[in-house]
């Protein structure tokens, strides 16, 4: 029997030893962005480890640079919070000059993107590096212990949106950066998610693969964050595409109007009611004491799909 | 054979960044130094200059994007001032921790509020903590010399810090002056190709920049910045001699003017030491003995020169375009730190003035020269004098 070639390399950038928890979905996220970067350095310039990566503070950062330890194999740097695009693009000119072929991989968090590092990703893409800002999106600050970003859904408790008598949680609709990154018309942007691992791989190589800049942003569960037991990590991310609740999409060039989805129902009708995405995470728990909540939830995900062109319907 | 060109002190930097050949260069425009930039872009642009130049978003950008590039391995440089400056001052610690040898012309600016674009060290001055190496220059040839000479002093192996060479606002920044251009010969043997042996992003050998560090290594860490700052005392003196015998310019880290047998030195530091010594030459021909002295390098201060020339003394006045407040002048704390423990000490003195801008005349300096000798005659009255105040409008 012909022995199958894996979908994804063997090959390791993140190495076991790591200090995140377990159950971790971000961690997740590192595993299969660098073999996929590496895939696609491979077959852009023949050699698996034509790259680097340059690193947001955040729950990754922290959990994989411990001096003296490592968890990296391929060369890496962290500077700050808010400019790990300013960071890359440094990188980038200095490549650029040395003569070495490659791409650089810049990495955040939602907060370390949508808030803090939102300039210095707009210049980065602006700018047109030869660089790739992938987004892990955990839908909070989980370094300093759960605070809400404007990455957090509507709905959710955080430290700084509990719920109480006169909150529902976090009140503002969650602010899609891929779309944002879309608007600075780069080669490629995408939305992931690490319950689609094959989709979120297949994305990584397509944007390590373009000349130029692109973005990915990919949904991944925060044990603590979420409120969620450590094996149910890739479920509720598989969840938050069956629901609806996290389109997954492809804009090239800024092209609004040839939107790529994946895993869109061809009726528009979605079969699992988000509800289900909600009832495992104990951040959402509330929720289900204020369906008025749930129902702006929906209409929030509905408006979502509106402005991506999509009719849907939410059970 | 060099060149003698008559330039402003923008152009004097930017062209000292061209003699260096840094193969990243990421800057943001901000008055008075915006010409900095613009004139590389034009060197770039030319190809009179072969480097990457990131026209960065910001000036908390254009610092990250230098840190990148220099953790990459090359040759890095960046220019701004005042706003810009404290804009990056988070990464400034950064540079500094990671021991990156990027340099940094500051065309130093006054800092809000009120908005105000001329001269004075705030800017700086409020950044004397990072790590940074710090030099200030009187002249706009010796914005040029001392960016070299940072260069070559911030790459050292027994320093590698990051160095920023600060010249006054408009004062230099905008002003026209001859200035010589060493030839690019010379300043290539001067300063050799930077080859970095700790910061590189190499796919080849991958390395961890950046790292968390733990309490148990973080004072360590900054114990080696501490040690790397007190080595820079012997490698600036090294490259400032080695600097002459190739260019044929002394430098000194305190520049001594006519101190010998002063009972009174004026301490100060950039484009004031000029108007300082004209005045000392005036007030020679008095027949008053004071003396002037030029800090050129700040960061290492030089604990050692000071203790030389309070030796020779009986008043310091300490002249500073900057203020800590709650205590006095920046340099006034730092001079104290020098004598703290000497037996036998000068009344120090300290004096600010030329905030802002603000004109410091030579009525100012008589006013200096008096309440020094006051001082010297009837005791110490206070410690620090605003000069040049305008009361009638507090
Ligand atoms: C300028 C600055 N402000 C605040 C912090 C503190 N801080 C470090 S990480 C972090 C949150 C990171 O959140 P996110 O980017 O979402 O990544 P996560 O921790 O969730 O992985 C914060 C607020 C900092 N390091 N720097
Ligand atoms: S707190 Fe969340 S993001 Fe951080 S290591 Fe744990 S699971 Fe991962």
């Amino acid at each position: 029997m012909a022995v199958r070639k894996p979908p994804i390399t063997t090959r390791e950038y993140w190495a076991p030893g790591h200090a995140a928890c377990a159950g971790c979905g971000p961690a997740i996220v590192m595993k299969l962005a660098t073999k996929a970067f590496s895939e696609a350095m491979e077959a852009k310039y023949g050699d698996p480890n034509a790259f680097a990566i340059a690193h947001a503070t955040g729950c990754m950062e922290v959990v994989s640079g411990v001096f003296p330890y490592t968890a990296w194999k391929a060369p890496w740097v962290h500077v700050a919070f808010e400019n790990a695009a300013a960071v890359a693009s440094g990188v980038e000119a200095a490549w650029k000059k040395l003569g070495r072929k490659g791409k650089i991989l810049a990495i955040g968090g939602d907060g370390g993107t949508a808030d803090i590092g939102m300039q210095a990703l707009s210049g980065m893409l602006e700018r047109r590096h030869n660089a790739v800002y992938l987004m892990y999106d955990n839908e909070a600050y989980m370094n300093t212990g759960i605070q809400r970003s404007s990455s957090t859904p509507y709905g959710a408790w955080t430290t700084t949106s509990p719920p109480g008598k006169y909150s529902i949680g976090e009140d503002k609709p969650k602010k899609i950066v891929a779309l944002i990154a879309a608007a600075h018309q780069v080669p490629y942007v995408a939305t992931a998610s690490i319950g689609d691992p094959l989709d979120f791989y297949r994305k990584m190589k397509k944007a390590a693969s373009v000349d130029g800049p692109a973005f990915v942003q990919v949904l991944a569960p925060c044990v603590p964050g979420w409120r969620t037991p450590p094996e149910k990590t890739i479920e509720i991310a598989k969840l938050a595409i069956e629901t609806g609740i996290w389109p997954l999409f492809e804009i090239e060039n800024g092209d609004f109007h040839n939107i790529k989805f994946q895993r869109f129902p061809k009726d528009g009708k979605f079969k699992k009611p988000i509800e289900e995405y909600l009832k495992l995470q104990g951040r959402f728990k509330h929720l289900f004491k204020r369906p008025e909540a749930i129902e702006e939830l929906k209409n929030q995900t509905k408006e979502l799909w509106r402005i991506l062109g999509k009719e849907v319907e939410l059970p | 054979m060099p060149m003698r060109k008559v330039m402003k002190g923008n152009e004097a930097a930017a062209w000292a960044a061209k003699l260096a050949k840094p193969k990243v260069i990421a800057a943001f425009p901000i008055t008075p130094s915006t010409l900095v930039p613009e004139k590389i872009s034009e060197f770039v642009a030319d190809g009179e200059l072969d480097a990457e130049f990131i026209k960065v978003e910001s000036e908390h950008s254009a610092i990250s994007a230098c840190v990148g590039a220099s953790a990459a391995g090359v040759r890095t440089f960046t220019a701004t001032a005042s706003q810009g400056l404290a804009l990056m001052h988070e990464i400034l610690f950064i540079a500094a921790g990671m021991r990156l040898p990027i340099v940094m012309a500051i065309g130093n600016r006054a800092l809000s509020a009120p908005i105000n674009i001329w001269n004075d060290w705030q800017d700086t001055i409020s950044e004397r903590d990072t790590g940074w190496l710090q030099f200030y220059a009187e002249n706009n040839q010796e914005a040029l010399d001392l960016i070299l000479a940072a260069f070559k002093v911030a790459e050292d192996e027994r320093v590698l810090l990051p160095a920023m060479v600060g010249f006054d606002a408009f004062i230099l920044t905008h002003t026209v002056e001859p200035v010589e251009i060493p030839d690019q010969e010379v300043v290539d043997e001067f300063l050799g190709e930077y080859v970095p042996k700790h910061a590189y992003l190499d796919p080849e050998r991958p390395i961890t920049q950046g790292a968390l560090g733990f309490p148990a290594h973080y004072m360590e860490a900054r114990y080696t910045v501490w040690e790397a700052m007190e080595n820079a005392r012997e490698v600036i003196k090294e490259v400032f001699e080695e600097f002459e015998k190739k260019f044929g310019r002394k430098y000194h880290i305190i520049e001594e003017y006519r101190t010998d047998d002063a009972e009174i030195i004026l301490v100060t530091m950039g484009s004031l030491a000029g108007t300082v010594k004209e005045f000392v030459d005036k007030k020679r021909e008095e027949g008053v003995k004071i003396g002037a002295a030029k800090i050129t390098v700040y960061r290492p201060f030089p604990i050692e020169e000071i203790k030389a020339l309070a030796k020779k003394a009986k008043v310091l006045a300490l002249l500073e375009k900057n203020i800590s407040f709650g205590i006095g002048g920046a340099v006034y704390t730092d001079v104290g730190r020098a004598l703290i423990n000497e037996k036998e000490k000068p009344i120090v003195l300290d004096f600010i003035l030329g905030l802002g801008g603000r004109d410091v005349t030579f009525e100012n300096l008589e006013e200096v020269v008096e309440i020094a000798r006051k001082a010297m005659d009837e005791g110490v009255k206070e410690e620090v004098y605003w000069i040049g105040l305008r009361k009638e409008i507090l």
